[in-house]
């Protein structure tokens, strides 16, 4: 079993084509999209976790690469500094995934990874510099 | 039978163990329960709490005598320039101050990732902070410049003294303007993309004593972990705002000037911040007591989110300009709620100051009253009030000079 997590980006030509339709029926493949924006006629991009046996997972990627979509690995991670963190909650009105959110109640930050796509916005809006990327 | 104590009994109590102590958040129910005249006649003092970027502070440091002596015209902390203009070894290092090797806003918006709250941070932690100083040279004090490691340990005093803390409520910022703008308030996203806000509402000092009946000068608080005093009204104390039917001003109002030993204050609660495009600060923790000296004085600190309510002001001209433009008034519940209702849009909030720090101040300083090692002080002179009618000042720019 192999799971790891790609930016892809559509050239306009290629939006039309239903590439993740193929990944799922031809090659088993288990696709979790985790952010995408995609308009007809237009460049796209699809944040997305790839999960599938390492035979289809290869032959998958080989696939991708070659219907000409732009692919490359999420680089980085997210690394949220809880002692750092001042615990204002300015960074969950950023986050477009609900990775940093605030618990209504207790309005304590947390961060969960697994829904983390180191999109970046984050960073520069927290105050006590709280949150880093590393590669 | 109506309720009233003074600050002397309540003391009393405090010494015992007796002293009835709850949080600004508490009462609410308490009061929802058994309403305003009973839970009075029960609570001694309620507690608040307030943590947030606090851009008037600063400490006063005396760093003590070099051998041969320096009459320091320029003194930098870790790059960063404290005001020198004071007596031979006296500093004031400010918490917005920036290294002159900041790019600032050259490359825009600037990170700002280090400044005087920085330094005020390190010095806190106990950390080895870099002092560069330089002078002219005098017959007393010959030394024209030294370079040395200090940690507050090391030096004489090192006092905290905040101008202005605490704001007594304070506007909403959106960004109606067609790009992202970098404020104090944040990063406002265009559009309304976002409205950021920055008090902690029914746990904040002043909202739970509108009048300032009980604050005043020399009032003992919680202040950066440790103990501090009200030194007097903080700058651009304004009482004379306009207010709810509750007295609850709707727009920034009181403040207060803090002063306390920065050698027994904790870097949990001096931390140094970074804004995008803007420049560096300090977020302070602060909690005032307040006694319950009569029902009314109980019933002002039972204020919900709910009656708290704040003007909403665009950040991308109204501020900028001093235009007296508001958008919109909306209350800390719908604040906190995550999305308030704007001009028909929904506009999602973004919270600048922690109300769950808050609230962990607000219970540390119901520990220290209720476990007898925090006593309450009568003020020396309350702070100015609406019938003081004070008029804010701006500058008026004149073209002869």
């Amino acid at each position: 079993m192999v799971a790891n997590k790609f930016v892809l980006r559509f050239s306009s030509a290629l939006v039309d084509q239903p590439v993740i339709y193929h990944l799922v029926k031809d090659y088993d493949l288990v696709i979790n999209i985790l952010k995408a924006d995609i308009n007809p006629h237009q460049e796209g991009y699809v944040v997305l976790e790839l999960s599938g046996d390492s035979e289809n997972y290869n032959r998958g990627l080989e696939y991708l690469k070659s219907t000409g979509v732009d692919i490359s690995p999420l680089s980085g991670t997210i690394f949220w500094n809880k002692d750092r963190c001042l615990q204002c909650g300015a960074c969950t009105s950023f986050c477009p995934t609900n990775a940093l959110k605030m618990d209504p109640q207790e309005r304590l930050v947390d961060f969960d990874g697994s829904r983390c796509i180191v999109c970046e916005s984050c960073l520069d809006v927290c105050m006590a510099r709280a949150v880093e990327v590393r590669f | 039978m109506t309720v009233e104590r003074t600050i002397a009994e309540i003391n009393e109590k405090i010494k015992q163990g007796k002293a009835v102590v709850v949080t600004a958040e508490e009462i609410i129910d308490i009061v929802k329960e058994k309403g305003v005249k009973r839970a009075a006649q029960e609570i001694d003092v309620v507690t608040t709490g307030t943590f947030g970027t606090m851009c008037s502070s600063g400490a006063f440091l005396n760093f003590g005598h070099s051998k041969p002596r320096i009459k320091m015209n320029k003194a930098n902390l870790n790059g960063v320039p404290a005001y020198a203009g004071i007596a031979a070894v006296d500093a004031y290092i400010g918490a917005t101050a920036l290294p002159e090797s900041d790019p600032e806003n050259r490359i825009h918006p600037g990170k700002f990732l280090y400044g005087g709250g920085h330094v005020i941070e390190d010095l806190v932690a106990g950390k080895k902070v870099k002092l560069e100083a330089s002078g002219y040279g005098t017959d007393c004090y010959p030394r024209r410049h030294l370079e040395t490691w200090i940690t507050l340990q090391d030096i004489n005093e090192a006092i905290l003294f905040n101008p202005r803390n605490a704001y007594q409520n304070y506007g909403v910022a959106v960004n109606t303007s067609n790009k992202t703008i970098y404020t104090y308030m944040g990063v406002l996203k265009p559009r309304m993309g976002n409205a950021s806000y920055s008090t902690s509402g029914q746990l904040s000092p002043l909202l739970n004593d509108p009048f300032y009946r009980t604050i005043g000068i020399g009032t003992r608080v919680f202040l950066g972990g440790g103990i501090g005093y009200v030194a007097w009204h903080g700058t651009q104390h304004n009482p004379s705002v306009a207010r709810g039917d509750n007295g609850v001003p709707t727009t920034g109002a009181g403040t207060l000037a803090l002063i306390g030993d920065l050698k027994q204050m904790s870097p949990d609660w001096l931390r140094g911040v970074s804004f995008l495009g803007y420049g560096a600060s300090l977020a302070v923790g602060i909690g005032v007591p307040i006694p319950i000296l009569n029902e009314e004085i109980l019933a002002s600190t039972a204020v919900t989110d709910a009656e708290i309510n704040t003007t909403v002001v665009d950040y991308s001209s109204a501020y900028p300009e001093r235009k007296p433009e508001v958008l919109g008034k909306v209350s800390y519940a719908e604040l906190r709620s995550g999305i308030i209702k704007l001009q028909g849009k929904d506009v999602p909030t973004t919270p600048l100051s922690s109300y769950a720090k808050a609230r962990e101040i607000a219970q540390i300083l119901k520990g220290w009253i209720t476990r007898g090692s925090f006593l309450l002080t009568e003020p020396v002179q309350l702070l100015p009030s609406v019938e003081a009618g004070i008029k804010l000042k701006s500058i008026e720019i004149k073209n002869n000079c």
